[in-house]
């Protein structure tokens, strides 16, 4: 089976590869990128932990298929931080306890992301929206959703 | 297991690999085929795309609404037109799954999953499918009860009449997790009235058979009557007839067949 050159933009970073015909692209990014903040959890879409941003919207990495994001521009937890410094959100999970066993941390982060790039000044109920599609298995939500309501306030506040 | 992934510029091509080879499968937003993928469906060797943009059109301005296949359910609810599919649009998954899930893809969707096709049914969509055979329309409520031998044909789009009100079109899912989850049940009733009374009710279920499906005894107990109470009661007694529910871990047959009634009553009363 003959392998598919792929190149896109990895966190603001143009990337070149080659995939096996039918790799999702969170295999992608783990296996040939070397990315391992997006994690493997339900493989089906339920669970949320692999979301990236693609072209700036939220997408399950382990149902996109890798092929499909030529050309295009990947953000991952890995590019969040802001040179030395952890991005605001990154910064308020901490401050809220808003991780606890961590594994849906990355997949939350980006959800949120997504929300605060589109709504700088989400409510409380966008808030829950954005990461309804995020399971945590610790059942910890409400430090998660208080963290990204401090974030939004602390960029509106920045 | 690698697969063969084929990539056409027009949905012709596409559908003509998909009818030609029985191990190939359509690729629209993923959420089928690569969760199929990831469970080691070794059934799939071929997936087929297209990049045509007819597929991703939306021709929502007049009376009649026409998505492309391709349409994702974010599109949807970005549509100010299109306000009457809000509501079956955004009761699927999450953000991730709305920006990638399409109109075309939900109608392949087994239980608990096809929300949106219980809305297109209730709303006679007609579905636009190229095959071996050429293009054609078909009636969804056909097209679901023939699906199984659908796969070799790629659908183009669906297309549906506007509802005459925000009065005429209800729907409401019934899922244990909210606000995302898979369905206990899924209603929707198009109830268009002629002289105070309902002409050509349409009530569709999901989750209630191994595809979506009308509920004819609720039907008929709702044509050519107005929407009191005692008409209302009728329909709700008559809301599991001819459904053929199954156990799964989201609900059991038995406690389907027992609600689905009570949630016809519901929507149809206007109670939350």
């Amino acid at each position: 089976m003959s392998k598919t050159p792929l190149q896109f933009r990895h966190n603001g970073r143009d990337v070149a590869i080659f995939v096996d015909g039918g790799t999702n692209l969170l295999v992608a990014l783990r296996e040939l990128i070397g990315d391992m903040t997006p994690k493997f959890g339900c493989g089906q879409g339920g669970c949320g932990t692999c979301s990236v941003l693609i072209d700036g919207e939220t997408h399950l990495s382990c149902l996109t298929l890798a092929e499909t994001i030529a050309g295009r521009s990947i953000e991952t937890l890995d590019g969040m931080k802001q040179g030395p410094n952890l991005h605001p959100l990154q910064r308020a999970f901490a401050d809220n306890f808003a991780a606890q066993c961590g594994y849906c941390t990355p997949g939350m982060l980006m959800a949120a992301k997504a929300l605060l790039d589109r709504n700088p000044s989400p409510s409380r109920a966008d808030v829950i929206e954005a990461i309804s599609g995020n399971i945590c298995r610790c059942t910890g939500y409400e430090p998660i959703i208080n963290a990204i309501l401090g974030a939004a306030g602390g960029r509106a506040s920045a | 297991m690698a697969v063969t992934v084929k990539t056409f510029a027009s949905a012709g091509e596409a559908a003509g690999a998909l009818s030609s080879d029985r191990s190939a499968r359509y690729l629209g937003g993923g959420t089928l085929v690569m969760r199929a993928l990831n469970e080691g469906d070794v059934s799939v060797s071929t997936i087929v795309r297209a990049r045509d943009q007819a597929l991703t059109r939306i021709d929502a301005s007049g009376p009649r609404v026409t998505l492309g296949a391709g349409v994702s359910f974010a599109r949807v609810l970005a549509e100010r037109d299109l306000a009457f599919l809000h509501a079956p649009a955004r009761s699927i998954g999450g953000p991730a799954v709305r920006n990638m899930g399409t109109v075309g893809g939900n109608l392949f969707a087994p239980n608990p999953y096809g929300d949106f096709t219980v809305a297109l049914l209730a709303l006679d969509a007609t579905i636009a499918v190229q095959g071996s055979f050429g293009a054609r329309d078909i009636a969804i409520e056909e097209f679901l009860q023939s699906r199984e031998r659908q796969s070799g044909a790629l659908v183009l789009s669906v297309s549906c009449t506007r509802p005459a009100s925000a009065e005429a079109f209800r729907y409401r899912k019934i899922a244990r997790i909210k606000p995302k989850g898979g369905s206990v049940i899924t209603l929707a009733a198009h109830l268009p009235v002629s002289g105070g009374r309902i002409a050509g009710a349409r009530i569709a279920l999901g989750s209630m058979a191994p595809t979506q499906i009308r509920a004819k005894g609720a039907e008929r107990a709702l044509e050519g009557r107005s929407l009191d109470a005692a008409t209302i009661a009728a329909a709700a007694s008559a809301a599991s007839e001819g459904t053929s529910p199954s156990d799964n871990a989201l609900g059991s047959a038995w406690y389907r067949r027992e609600i689905v009634g009570v949630h016809l009553r519901r929507l149809l009363s206007g109670q939350e």
